[in-house]
């Protein structure tokens, strides 16, 4: 059994004591235990499930490679599934649920897959599940989701908030181990500015653990001296429990701080996602220990020799009672002795090396720890935790020698260096033979936007696996990254460590060497996924021969821990396999983050009401606290409709169109593009712009433009108003505003740069109101100020001058066909302006009017809207804007690609009114029906309605459309079927069904 | 997430502050143009694999338009210089030749 | 070729799977094929699928720069589904959804095609007639959609936040046939049974130049040296340029870098596909739990198959609106494609000015879902001269101006 110890426990505070539930058991632990070192202290060596047979799992890391003990933590609102229990900071009060079983850990119906192992190798559903066809998607699939899939989907919505830092800097270390932090103070002593970011919640990764002694002091003494000397330097920011998880291109890396998943519901975020701009990038990201493939490896209790040495120095736990340590390097005798040290039966220690290792070995036989030399795990026994291991030898096929019965294994296949970040943007790796490890390629970095490398690779992750060569790897890479970073570097003296000479590893990938195959059926790679040493060696015969391949077909480290313990034993089998060499196979790709990071760091502070800027208007309160029905049209709101007392929204807009009609209403059209185009050459420019012709307006006067792009197409429409012989004031959509601006300024700055010509967007600017209806002029009179008659201000002219007390331009256009002011106020006078209007209306009835009654009052005169008579696929040609396209100008935007054929055909279709028979609405977007199919089966079409509105002024159904050659064929009609299986019959009439002579607008 | 340095105010600009706008140094072929001429103007586009002369904006800076060459398959950056020309600075196109030997785009190289 | 089965997995089970073959073969290139198809993703191998099965074809050849299935096909987010708007559109998706429809049984592989339903939300009022615009075309089109309302996509997506502050959902068009399927099974289907057809899938073959005489296609230069060929076809999304290069041709074509992401796995909580065009973001759960999530495109050309962050933050951040339960998720791995843009964002399947070469390029951020009709109007176009799918989708709409616009239907094509 596993079991806290009187003694070790550098981490632990046992003055203080923590209460949690692992499924609902109460258990205690001390503050400074993880999550993992607290459970295995309390005996519960099972915590959860494997994803595909649901075999019984134990802790088998110690930190970020954990890939088994995965929990549901939380409740409610702070709940969260799939934390690692290695690198989940226990507190009180903590909820640890397991994952991936029914009904509970100990008994798990799902656990039938287990002994149908034989019946789902790797791949199997490709071959299966197929008859009959419909079953995949109601039964096959089901059951295959349910039993997949790990922890419980959070049910509420996330209580805790998330931030975004923006940091640039010198120089980022990613990793706080020795050789992160003799990094970070070499770069710092140049002069740059350092940012040291280290995943744990403590300073020096495994030294304090590993022992040591650097620049004569011990290791856990030189990371506490050096951490408070960092902390002193101006130029340097130390950060713990914050992740680098991703190095991108340019130098952009990612930070993943974990604020205060420690204490929860603490203020402030949980997350912090930093976003970092460094010249360069150290990775001192340490190594990750690699297991051996052996039968059994996966039966709770059987352990990364690494970790059970962590869980006894760090938190005082014992992995075991018994314990068997199985290697192929000498690294693993520190466990060994770590543990005879500390009282626990060490029985054997199986060294697959014929050999054995040097000095670790020589202490561990001093300490009376029996070692067979060339002897392997051939299998463990135990279901939920181990019972025994049968030895046999590592050059054999498994026959077991001799059973010893244990309760712990320990195991070590050697060390990967954590080349992920290395590895992000691009930088190759090399195979190391003598070492059997892939390490970081110096010649071959990740570069940056200078085509040089941006990256170092320092310490164990750059495969320097001795203290002393660490220590003295990690200053030379902090002083180059410095000078990279274009710093002097100073006179400083080198960091030494003391030499601990090791002998060689020598690589097993598979254990005992040739294992038959029932052990490699039962050997495991990945942990999560369940996949076998039998399963790579499946793939390859059946010619999955790509690293990639291989990986999809058995889902090898695919699983949360992204391969970190199974990637390079699985590649090594399958290289074996193959009969290649483990280069030739290469790795498949690292992939950002490290270790996942949750969705709401990465999302930050922008949500809800924030999620995205929201535009107001100066009239916005006001229309919220008079029932507006707000429709979002980019990233403004406007007022859908006011409802008002017991009306539904259909009831306000039809209100709204009859007073309009009738009397008189307010429209906010602040909201509309107002850009400014100035200069001698202004008149010209726009004649580029728009397909009218611009430059023959006159000061004072108004004239309707459209606008296309180089493609032909219409992209915009709006009133262009001539302010003096050099100036323009160009109206545009709501959408168009910010996007037609840009299209101006890339026209003037990229072709033609020499013409004299400034833009400005002031749609902000200005508030604009349309004052619209019969009554509209009585209202403003009544305000007083300027003369505002027919005379003085004709239809399509402008004005400046008072209104009242404001200072107004007065543009006399009209979107309606009804008499209409637009009138442009100062965006700070925009609410008194509107407020005044409402007051002096009152008497003649007037009332704000939302979009949809703007939509409504403009079909009925037969006025496009682009975005809807227009889609990117419309020329002005097709509706019958042939009036608004010069034919005296020999070229504007547009004009080339308006004359290639299809575009110039007689065949498209083209605007019209359509008038339903019955008098009913014709359905949005519904398509007229042509005789016959076309030759891929459909039915062929021959138009298609744009705009469909219920007009409360005919009181009757009205609606726009493109019909094929349509204005030749007025009086036909036409059937639309319907999505609502009616058919529609239309008669194609004119577009205009409201005053068709335009006198109401002109009065 | 490229940094362009904008050669108007001369920021060094995260991505974030601009905009890309394709190609650079295309011919505009109007009305006269026949039809190959302007399909080629509108749609023929270089996309090398490599080398690139490309157009951004400093949409949330300046407001400028300028023009990079770029590494498409490395993302190294060789130069950017003000959209005004017709065809690259010289000291940009020895900055290339120096970093990729034998490189050509359309006519240059 | 071995039946695949329950038996002969069970057959197989009691001698511990040592009877398996290979799934295909990998032979050294022949000096000469009648057909030779650059590019071994799922377009390619259904190319030379449908070349044989349909017009007896077999003297092919798929010749692959990586490993089969290595580009789109398998970093793709797998949805399938046919509600386009325009014409052409939705008869070739349509073509491909229903071929997915058979295809486990087809190429006796379980490409685990899983018609759960794909829907589009409407979050403004232009989306919603856009959709129910959509939704009348798709009437007459053959391809079943229908527009929902806010209640019933609640119904279909427990998860889902309809109430959103900025942009409330309105309702969805959805396809109750569209789904996903397995992507890498779909390339290894296919290059397995076109490996039995006799057909040869060299994979570690670069194309280094395209040999041509008189203006008309005589064959590659590869790596593994020089191969001869009646007809060539070219369908390597993401390198489409550079291959036209080789060939002598331009392409209205720009590569650009697509992403996508995945959750960490969690038990089922989402039956369906949900595509959020307002606020750029779609999702859907794996049957291994993982929610698969994807967005719009990165901006510039780039051949790194790497991506910008911040538009990672811009689709998580769209999607934490739309399910606000996904934010405690954990973003397990984040990855990028390189897609083929073309002048109006719709596919080119087409001759080319080179007499015999033809190419299957364009499909942007869409591609995977119309493999089979893709290969189906391929095969039909490089063996006979014509094909009705692929007659709208030629080069020469760029110079008539007939272009196949879906932006119109969809900020976000998937």
């Amino acid at each position: 059994m596993s079991a806290r110890l009187a003694t070790y426990g550098r981490l632990i505070d046992r003055t203080s004591k923590l209460d949690f539930t692992f499924d609902g058991k109460p258990m205690m632990g001390f503050e400074g235990d993880t999550l993992a070192s607290a459970l295995l202290a309390n005996d519960q060596m099972l915590v959860g499930r494997s994803f595909k047979y649901h075999r019984p799992r134990g802790v088998v890391a110690s930190g970020a490679e954990e890939p088994n003990a995965l929990v549901n933590l939380g409740e409610g609102a702070r709940f969260e599934p799939n934390q690692r229990a290695t690198t989940t900071e226990l507190f009180g009060g903590l909820a640890a649920r397991s994952q991936n079983h029914w009904p509970t850990l100990e008994f798990d119906v799902g656990q039938v897959n287990s002994y149908l192992a034989r019946f789902l190798p790797a791949g199997f559903y490709y071959k299966m599940f197929m008859y009959p066809r419909s079953f995949w998607k109601h039964v096959y699939e089901p059951f295959i989701r349910q039993s997949a899939g790990l922890g419980q989907p959070p049910k509420e919505r996330d209580a805790d908030t998330y931030e975004h830092f923006h940091v640039h800097t010198d120089v980022v270390v990613a990793g706080g181990g020795v050789a992160g932090l003799i990094a970070a103070k070499a770069a710092a002593q140049s002069g740059a500015r350092v940012l040291v970011l280290e995943q744990n919640a403590h300073w020096g990764g495994r030294a304090p653990v590993d022992g040591g002694r650097i620049d004569d002091w011990p290791t856990d003494g030189f990371v506490e001296r050096l951490v408070k000397e960092l902390e002193g330097m101006a130029n340097v920011t130390l950060r713990a429990r914050c992740m680098v998880s991703g190095l991108y291109d340019h130098g952009y890396v990612l930070g993943y701080e974990r604020v205060s998943d420690h204490v929860p519901g603490a203020e402030g975020p949980r997350h912090r996602l930093w976003r970092i701009r460094a010249k360069q990038v150290i990775v001192a990201t340490g190594a990750i220990e690699r297991p051996l493939a052996f039968a059994g490896n996966d039966v709770p209790g059987v352990m990364l020799a690494s970790a059970m040495r962590d869980y006894l120095v760090n938190w005082g736990v014992a992995a075991g009672e018994r314990v068997i340590v199985a290697t192929n390097n000498d690294d693993a005798y520190r466990t060994a002795i770590t543990l005879k040290k500390a009282g626990v039966e060490v029985l054997r220690i199986l060294d697959a090396r014929e050999t054995g290792g040097g000095a670790l070995m020589e202490e561990a036989r001093r300490l009376g720890i029996r070692i067979d030399c060339g002897r392997a795990v051939g299998k463990v026994t135990g279901g939920k935790r181990v019972k025994a291991v049968q030895i046999c030898a590592h050059q054999g096929a498994g026959g077991a020698l001799e059973e010893v019965a244990c309760d712990a294994v320990a195991m070590s296949g050697g060390w990967s260096p954590a080349v992920h970040l290395w590895s992000h943007c691009g930088g190759k790796l090399t195979w190391d033979d003598t070492a059997a490890m892939f390490r970081p390629d110096e010649s071959r970095a990740p570069t940056g936007a200078d085509g040089k490398p941006m990256a170092v690779a320092t310490g164990a992750a750059n495969g320097a696996m001795t203290l002393e060569a660490i220590a003295a790897d990690a200053f030379a890479a902090g002083r180059k990254a410095a000078q990279a970073a274009g710093f002097k570097l100073k006179r400083a003296s080198a960091v030494k460590a003391d030499p601990a000479p090791e002998s060689a590893i020598e690589p097993v990938w598979m254990m005992p060497a040739r294992a038959r195959v029932g052990l490699r059926a039962k050997a495991w790679l990945d942990y999560q996924n369940d996949v076998k040493v039998s399963d790579v060696q499946l793939a390859a015969r059946e010619g999955y021969e790509s690293v990639e391949h291989t990986k999809r077909y058995t889902t090898l480290g695919m699983a949360t821990d992204q391969g970190k313990l199974s990637n390079i034993n699985g590649l090594a089998v399958l290289a074996d396999t193959l009969g290649a060499a483990i280069p030739a196979v290469g790795t498949t790709t690292f992939r950002p983050p490290y270790t996942p990071i949750s969705m709401g760091a990465i999302g930050g502070e922008a949500r809800g009401e924030v999620f995205q800027p929201l535009r107001r208007t100066p009239m916005y309160d006001w229309h919220a606290a008079h029932g507006a029905d707000w429709e979002p049209v980019g990233q403004w709101r406007r007022p859908f409709a006011y409802v008002q007392g017991g009306e539904d929204v259909h009831q306000a807009v039809n209100r709204e169109v009859k007073n309009v009609r009738q009397g008189v209403g307010l429209l906010d059209v602040s909201t509309l593009g107002k850009l400014l185009v100035k200069g001698p050459d202004a008149g010209r420019f726009l004649d580029m712009l728009y397909t009218n012709m611009m430059s023959t307006l006159k000061p004072g006067k108004c004239r309707y433009g459209l606008m296309c792009n180089e493609n032909g197409f219409l992209i915009d429409d709006g009133v262009v108003a001539r302010i003096d012989e050099e100036t323009f004031l160009c109206h545009t959509t709501t959408g168009g505003a910010d996007r037609i601006h840009a299209h101006m300024e890339e026209w003037l700055q990229t072709e033609w740069w020499d013409w004299k010509v400034y833009t400005a967007n002031l749609t902000e600017q200005f508030a604009q109101i349309a004052v619209v209806g019969p009554k509209a002029r009585q209202v403003l009179e009544k305000l007083g100020g300027m003369d505002l008659s027919k005379e003085a201000l004709p239809f399509m002219d402008w004005k400046d001058g008072a209104i009242g007390n404001f200072q107004a331009r007065v543009f006399r256009i009209s979107f309606s066909g009804e008499l209409s002011f637009e009138i442009a106020v100062p965006a700070s006078q925009g609410l008194a302006f509107w407020e005044t209007l409402m007051e002096a209306g009152r008497e003649f009835g007037i009332m704000p009017y939302g979009t949809e009654a703007l939509h409504v009052l403009r079909a009925e005169k037969g006025f496009i809207m682009i975005g809807d008579e227009t889609d990117g696929t419309v020329i002005p040609q097709d509706l019958g804007l042939g009036w608004a396209i010069s034919k005296k100008k020999d070229d504007y935007l547009g004009k080339r690609a308006q004359e290639r054929s299809f575009m110039a055909s007689p065949d498209r279709w083209k605007l019209v009114g359509l008038e339903t028979t019955d008098g009913s609405v014709l359905p949005d977007g519904a398509y007229a029906v042509a005789e016959g199919s076309n030759a891929n089966g459909q039915r062929n079409t021959q138009g298609r309605v744009t705009s469909t509105y219920y007009s409360p002024t005919l009181g009757r159904g009205i609606a726009m459309g493109l019909v094929h050659r349509g204005p030749d064929r007025m009086g036909e009609v036409i059937e639309f079927p319907g999505t609502d299986g009616k058919t529609y019959s239309a008669k194609i009439v004119d577009p205009v069904v409201y005053d068709k002579d335009g006198e109401k607008q002109n009065v | 997430m490229l940094i362009l340095e904008c050669p108007y105010c001369g920021v060094k600009a995260d991505e974030t502050e601009l905009s890309a706008g394709g190609e650079a140094h295309l011919k505009r072929f109007g009305p006269g143009a026949d039809d190959e001429s302007f399909e080629g103007y509108l749609f023929a586009r270089e996309n090398p694999k490599g080398v690139h002369f490309e157009r951004w904006r400093h949409s949330y800076g300046c407001g400028k338009w300028f023009h990079a060459a770029r590494n498409t398959a490395t993302l190294e950056v060789y130069g950017t210089y003000p959209a005004q020309v017709s065809v690259p600075p010289k000291d940009i196109l020895k900055t290339i030749s120096a970093a990729v030997p034998g490189w050509r785009w359309r006519d240059l190289g | 070729m071995k039946r695949y089965s329950v038996f002969a997995v069970a057959r197989e089970a009691l001698r511990h799977h040592t009877g398996w073959e290979r799934a295909w073969r990998s032979p050294a290139p022949k000096r000469r094929y009648d057909v030779v198809i650059v590019g071994a993703g799922g377009h390619g191998l259904a190319t030379a699928y449908y070349l044989g099965k349909n017009f007896g074809i077999t003297n092919v050849a798929v010749i692959e720069k990586g490993w089969l299935g290595g580009g789109n096909t398998g970093r793709n987010t797998t949805i399938i589904r046919s509600n386009y708007l325009q014409d052409a559109s939705a008869a070739i998706y349509e073509k491909a959804r229903s071929l997915y429809e058979t295809m486990s049984q087809d190429l006796n592989y379980n490409v685990m095609f899983s018609p759960r339903g794909v829907m589009m939300l409407a979050q403004t009022q232009h989306e919603v007639r856009g959709y129910k615009r959509t939704a009348h075309a798709n009437l007459l089109q053959g391809v079943a959609t229908e527009f929902i309302s806010p209640a019933r996509v609640k119904e279909l997506v427990p998860i889902i936040h309809l109430e959103g502050p900025r942009y409330p959902v309105l309702g969805a068009l959805w396809q109750p046939r569209g789904g996903t399927a397995r992507h890498d099974a779909v390339a290894w289907g296919y290059a397995r049974a076109c490996s039995a057809m006799g057909m040869d899938i060299i994979q570690q073959c670069e194309v280094t130049g395209v040999r041509t005489e008189n203006g008309q296609v005589r064959g590659v230069e590869t790596t593994k040296g020089a191969i001869d060929c009646a007809k060539l076809g070219i369908v390597v999304a993401g390198h489409s340029s550079v291959l036209a290069q080789m060939a002598g041709f331009r392409l209205p074509i720009e590569s650009l870098a697509l992403q996508a992401l995945v959750s960490e796995p969690i038990k089922p909580c989402m039956d369906v596909v949900v595509m959020a065009n307002t606020v750029h973001g779609y999702m859907s759960q794996s049957d291994k739990g993982e929610m698969v999530i994807g967005g719009g495109t990165d901006g510039f050309n780039n051949y790194t198959q790497r991506g910008s962050f911040h538009h990672i933050e811009e689709t998580v951040r769209a999607l934490i609106e739309t399910f606000p339960m996904i934010s405690r998720l954990k973003m397990l791995r984040q990855w990028g494609g390189i897609v083929d843009m073309t002048g109006d964002r719709s596919p080119i399947l087409s001759k080319t000015p080179l007499e015999g070469c033809f190419v299957n390029c364009g499909w942007g951020t869409g591609g995977f879902k119309a493999i089979p009709g893709s290969g189906w109007a391929m095969a039909e176009l490089m063996a006979t001269g014509a094909s009705p799918l692929a007659a709208e989708f030629s080069l020469s709409r760029f110079r008539e101006g007939r272009f196949i616009d879906e932006s119109v239907a969809a900020g976000v094509a998937h």
